[in-house]
């Protein structure tokens, strides 16, 4: 019996210590999260080539299962593609003459600024978060290929997220339909600025909520293309997010909210590509300056009209 | 010393599975909670001071690997492992109905605490969807991934007791 409750005690020290020891983890890595990196460097590096391994694993055998699908179905599918293809075919040779036509343009005008002329590289998923309750997910390239913190992530030709952190040989992925995500964005055509974020209880619908749009002038309607924003701090501007799916107005009368529906399918997801370009984001103190100084330097002009 | 090699390498492997495998077979955007069902078991099989440490583990792997806050994983496995262990020989283990239990109730505080430290606390307040759409229906799967996990580590911890005399 006392050997029982010398147990009992011991394994109450061992929870405490422990509980304790969770906690200051807790504290630390909100306090200061790069006294955690090298551990997580060094996980990374032990676990990225396990995991490839369990992922291509993985993919072989969902192959195989996806091989006993029935044949009608294929037969059907097979017909339908066909009748894509024809239409694609023709939607096509049309498309081509357009691009060669808005490139002279582009050239032109001098507008070669858009994402496509950005430097990036594929990368695959290879794991995602272990729980139900946020989009993060691993790609098997890191700083070892160029990538660094809070570079975009693009796939499908729209945006899918930002790099929260990155190993030699991995790097962690937030998705823009995550939770705790919230991208600065604005209407293409109209250029109104509004707010992206995720939202778990959209998980059905699969689409993002809109918010904070600032229309005065009623400009924006539903099926308008919403892009990455010129102001915001660390996306690129003018990748495409999505479509306006829903629009209403808010209570304030002075602001609309929404839903907008992603590009990019967030389910299907295998390949992305990481644009190596940062957006060179200037610190607010040094941008008050230079804005004061701007101020002073048009009243001396303005003084200089008057006198 | 081979007992804590066996049990460091299914902690990872799990670990691994779940970062891995179970966003495959996920139905619904659900996937089971494949570390829920190891501590569990282990703290049933084995009693607190295994489950605690088996939960510890799971918890701190999960929080370095996927998480930018380390620790808080750690903590609720670490809670659930030790309050298994509470139930190591009163119920026994090679029957499937206590383990089904537990790791339910496991599963479910889990998600609890997940919602409140994580949703909550940012304002989402709307409890009701968050426990019909993810809590329940992971503790559902969950459930349905037992009867074939539980058997493997019951095994497992068979086995491995049986060289341990």
């Amino acid at each position: 019996m006392k050997k029982n409750s010398n147990e009992t005690l011991k394994n109450k020290y061992l929870l405490t210590g422990l509980s304790v020891f969770c906690v200051l983890l807790i504290v630390l890595s909100f306090v200061n999260s790069d006294l955690v990196a090298p551990v997580k460097q060094v996980s990374g590096y032990l676990v990225t080539p396990v995991q490839k391994g369990i992922n291509s694993f993985g993919s072989w055998l969902s192959g195989i299962t996806e091989n006993f699908e029935d044949v009608e179905t294929l037969r059907e599918e097979n017909e339908s593609l066909k009748e894509q293809v024809a239409t694609l075919t023709e939607e096509n040779s049309q498309l081509v003459q357009d691009h060669e036509e808005l490139e002279r343009l582009q050239e032109l005008y001098d507008l070669d600024e858009q994402y496509s002329s950005y430097q990036k590289v594929g990368a695959n998923i290879i794991a995602k978060e272990s729980g139900n309750w946020f989009n993060l997910f691993t790609i098997d390239k890191g700083s070892s290929s160029g990538i660094q913190k809070d570079m975009n992530v693009i796939a499908d030709g729209g945006l899918v997220g930002i790099v929260t952190e990155v190993g030699t040989n991995w790097a962690t992925v937030r998705s823009i339909i995550d939770d705790e995500s919230n991208v600065s964005a604005m209407v293409s055509n109209t250029s109104d600025q509004c707010i992206i974020s995720g939202d778990l209880t959209l998980i059905d619908e699969g689409s993002l909520s809109l918010s904070r749009l600032t229309d005065t002038d009623n400009a924006v309607h539903v099926g308008d293309e919403v892009v990455t924003s010129y102001i915001s701090e660390n996306y690129l501007p003018g990748i495409l997010i999505g479509y306006i799916s829903e629009l209403n107005n808010d209570s304030n009368n002075l602001t609309k909210s929404g839903y907008i529906t992603p590009v990019v399918d967030f389910r299907h997801l295998q390949e992305v590509l990481v644009i190596l370009e940062q957006k060179e984001y200037v610190p607010s103190d040094s941008v008050s300056e230079e804005s004061s100084a701007e101020v002073e330097e048009s009243t001396e002009a303005g003084a200089d009209v008057i006198s | 010393m081979k007992r804590k090699c066996i049990m460091a390498l299914l902690i990872i492997i799990c670990v691994l599975l779940q970062a891995s495998v179970c966003p495959m077979i996920a139905i619904g955007e659900i996937k089971p909670n494949l570390l829920i069902i190891l501590t569990v078991s282990f703290g049933l099989m084995r009693g607190k001071k295994e489950g605690m440490l088996t939960g510890f583990f799971c918890g701190l792997l999960t929080d370095i690997f996927f998480e930018s806050t380390i620790g808080l994983n750690a903590l609720i496995y670490l809670w659930v492992g030790y309050f298994s262990g509470y139930f190591y020989r009163i119920f026994y283990d090679d029957d499937i109905k206590t383990p089904l239990l537990l790791i339910s109730v496991g599963d479910l505080v889990f998600g609890v605490v997940q919602y409140v430290v994580r949703f909550l606390l940012r304002g989402r307040v709307n409890f009701p969807f968050y426990l019909g759409r993810i809590i329940l229906p992971e503790v559902v799967y969950t459930l349905l991934l037992t009867f074939l996990c539980y058997q493997i580590f019951y095994r497992i911890n068979r086995s491995m007791a049986l060289t341990d005399e």
